[in-house]
């Protein structure tokens, strides 16, 4: 029964997906069409295809995971996403009017032409691709852990999968996303109200559930304090630094989209949450992480017990289907990065549109071919520890990426070198926590605390970048012609 | 005024407690509910007063 929910399902979205490559047709050999949807997605497309990007199997696993194995540290995904809105709200409409004049499709288009700097911009590119390729292969990790957790041998099922996913992006691009999107939404959205009321029912109410875990998992220590709050803010500058959390705001119809969207987005934190008391209802329901997957197979074993058979091939055909639109969106992410800032720099005469969408598709296809590799030769503990080395070097970025559309004074070379800087500051640091914790300890005026490797190394980083720029402009160097759209709503506020 | 929520939560000094509790829910995790919405207000209230302006 729950196979045949879990089946029915996914040929549903495979339908959906193969259909939206003719919705709102357009040339799909264009790379704007395949990538972005031809920039043509509203308000109500946007909500979707950004929340689809933005909650993941990160939010559906990883986070109720945390919650179950270490307490209420996990709740810091709430404040991270918390600060992440205004972030977006500020500097995420200025990129969208810029790309929108130029033609970019990339923020790494955007760093070439402001800095004229195509070693910055490629620098920017592979941060992207590298940062992304761990958290896509979290997402096939989801998809697994939801197949495992119905009994159906892993291989298959995940080359199944992988089949679907690379085909309807392939066929369809940005489209098929945006609109498995919203068939993923009303699946996850019923999924995660059915489960905070019917368990919590079965389980004698919040307060009893509450009541049952211990004061050291229910509340933070204060020696926690620091990491939580450095975690909040290192994640939350982060977040719309992605490639696929770009790709979903470039693909919007107007600056304002974006603006709204900052104001109607945080519903899915309240999702997220939600969820994330769920990985403590899993401790009082009892349920037993898998050798397997450890801690992340808590929700899904926590809905293989407390469901009914048929609802619980629902819901964990909600989770995998959840955690293809976001591996879509950053398969389509990378691929662009990949063929307008790598690609593009390698050969002598500039690609057709033709050729660089081809290449755009190649990539992507091949990313996710990686991905699944990645999944059946490492060991999962491994996948969730580099997709948090992810975020701490794609935050190096955001010089190069924010900054840049405020600070017209900024020097190429600082910003370089303060990536550099970041950059390799961050892995130092990661590496000597052997890839096992995002957090260092540090020894500030005594007081040793556990920090965020990435806010520390964006610390430095900004630091160089700030000095060196005000450096060059005391040398007198060359004054730079500020790079922001001149439309008539790009009138600063 | 975008900068309230980063004051809110980026302090958890503030709200590391377990009580008021609300329906047997610890403050820490209500609070930080909260705020979600508060947040998505304010900057609501800032697209309002952008536009408004024009």
């Amino acid at each position: 029964m729950e196979i045949a929910v879990f089946v029915f399902l996914f040929a549903l979205i495979t339908a959906v997906g193969l259909f939206a490559g003719r919705w709102r047709a357009g040339d799909l050999s264009q790379l704007d069409e395949w990538a972005l949807g031809g920039r043509r997605f509203g308000s109500f497309v946007t909500w979707f295809l950004q929340g689809g990007s933005i909650y993941t199997t990160y939010a559906f696993i990883a986070i109720p995971a945390l919650v179950y194995g270490s307490g209420a540290i996990g709740f810091f995904a709430l404040a991270y996403l918390i600060v992440a809105y205004p972030v977006a709200f500020v500097c995420l409409p200025p990129l969208w009017r810029v790309s929108h004049e130029r033609g970019h499709v990339t923020v790494s288009d955007f760093v070439k032409e402001r800095f004229s700097s195509t070693t910055l911009a490629t620098l920017v590119a592979l941060t992207g691709i590298v940062a992304t390729l761990p958290y896509l292969a979290l997402q096939v990790y989801g998809i697994q852990v939801s197949i495992a957790e119905l009994g159906v041998p892993v291989e298959v099922s995940l080359t199944l999968a992988f089949v679907i996913l690379a085909g309807i992006t392939y066929v369809s691009g940005l489209r098929s996303a945006a609109l498995i999107a919203i068939v993923k939404d009303v699946l996850i959205w019923i999924t995660v109200l059915v489960a905070v009321i019917y368990i919590p029912i079965r389980l004698g109410g919040y307060s009893h559930v509450f009541a049952q875990i211990g004061p050291a998992k229910r509340n933070l220590h204060p020696s926690e304090f620091a990491g939580y709050s450095t975690l909040a803010l290192g994640s939350g500058l982060a977040l719309f630094l992605y490639p696929h959390t770009i790709t979903g705001s470039l693909s919007s119809s107007s600056d304002r989209v974006i603006e709204r969207n900052c104001v109607f987005l945080p519903l899915y934190t309240i999702m997220l949450g939600l969820l994330a008391i769920l990985g403590y209802m899993a401790i009082v329901a009892g349920v037993h992480p898998t050798a397997a997957y450890g801690d992340n197979s808590v929700i899904p074993a926590l809905f293989q017990k407390m469901f009914p058979p048929a609802f619980a091939g629902f819901a964990l055909a909600a989770i995998s289907i959840g955690a293809l639109v976001p591996a879509s969106i950053m398969a389509i992410a990378a691929g662009n990065l990949f063929s307008r800032n790598i690609y593009r720099e390698l050969v002598t005469h500039p690609p057709s549109p033709a050729t660089e969408t081809r290449i755009s598709k190649l990539t992507s296809l091949t990313v996710k071919i990686g991905a699944v590799a990645f999944i059946l030769a490492v060991p999962s503990t491994y996948v969730v520890n580099f997709q948090l080395a992810g975020g701490v070097w794609i935050l190096q970025t955001l010089p190069a990426a924010f900054l840049a559309l405020f600070c017209p004074w900024l020097d190429r070379l600082a910003t370089i070198v303060g990536w550099v800087a970041g950059m390799a500051l961050g892995t130092y640091l990661l590496v000597d926590t052997s890839f096992q914790s995002s957090t260092y300890a540090f020894d500030v005026l005594g007081i040793r605390a556990r920090l965020f490797i990435g806010l520390v190394a964006l610390g430095v980083n900004l630091a160089v970048v700030l000095t060196g720029s005000a450096l060059s402009s005391l040398l007198g160097g060359r004054r730079r012609r500020p790079l922001t759209a001149q439309g008539p709503t790009a009138s600063p506020t | 005024m975008l900068l309230v929520p980063f004051a809110a939560v980026l302090d958890p000094a503030l709200y590391a407690h377990d009580h008021p509790r609300i329906a047997g829910i610890p403050f820490f995790v209500w609070y930080q509910f909260a705020w979600v919405l508060l947040a998505a207000g304010i900057t609501g209230v800032v697209y309002l007063l952008r536009y408004r302006e024009r």
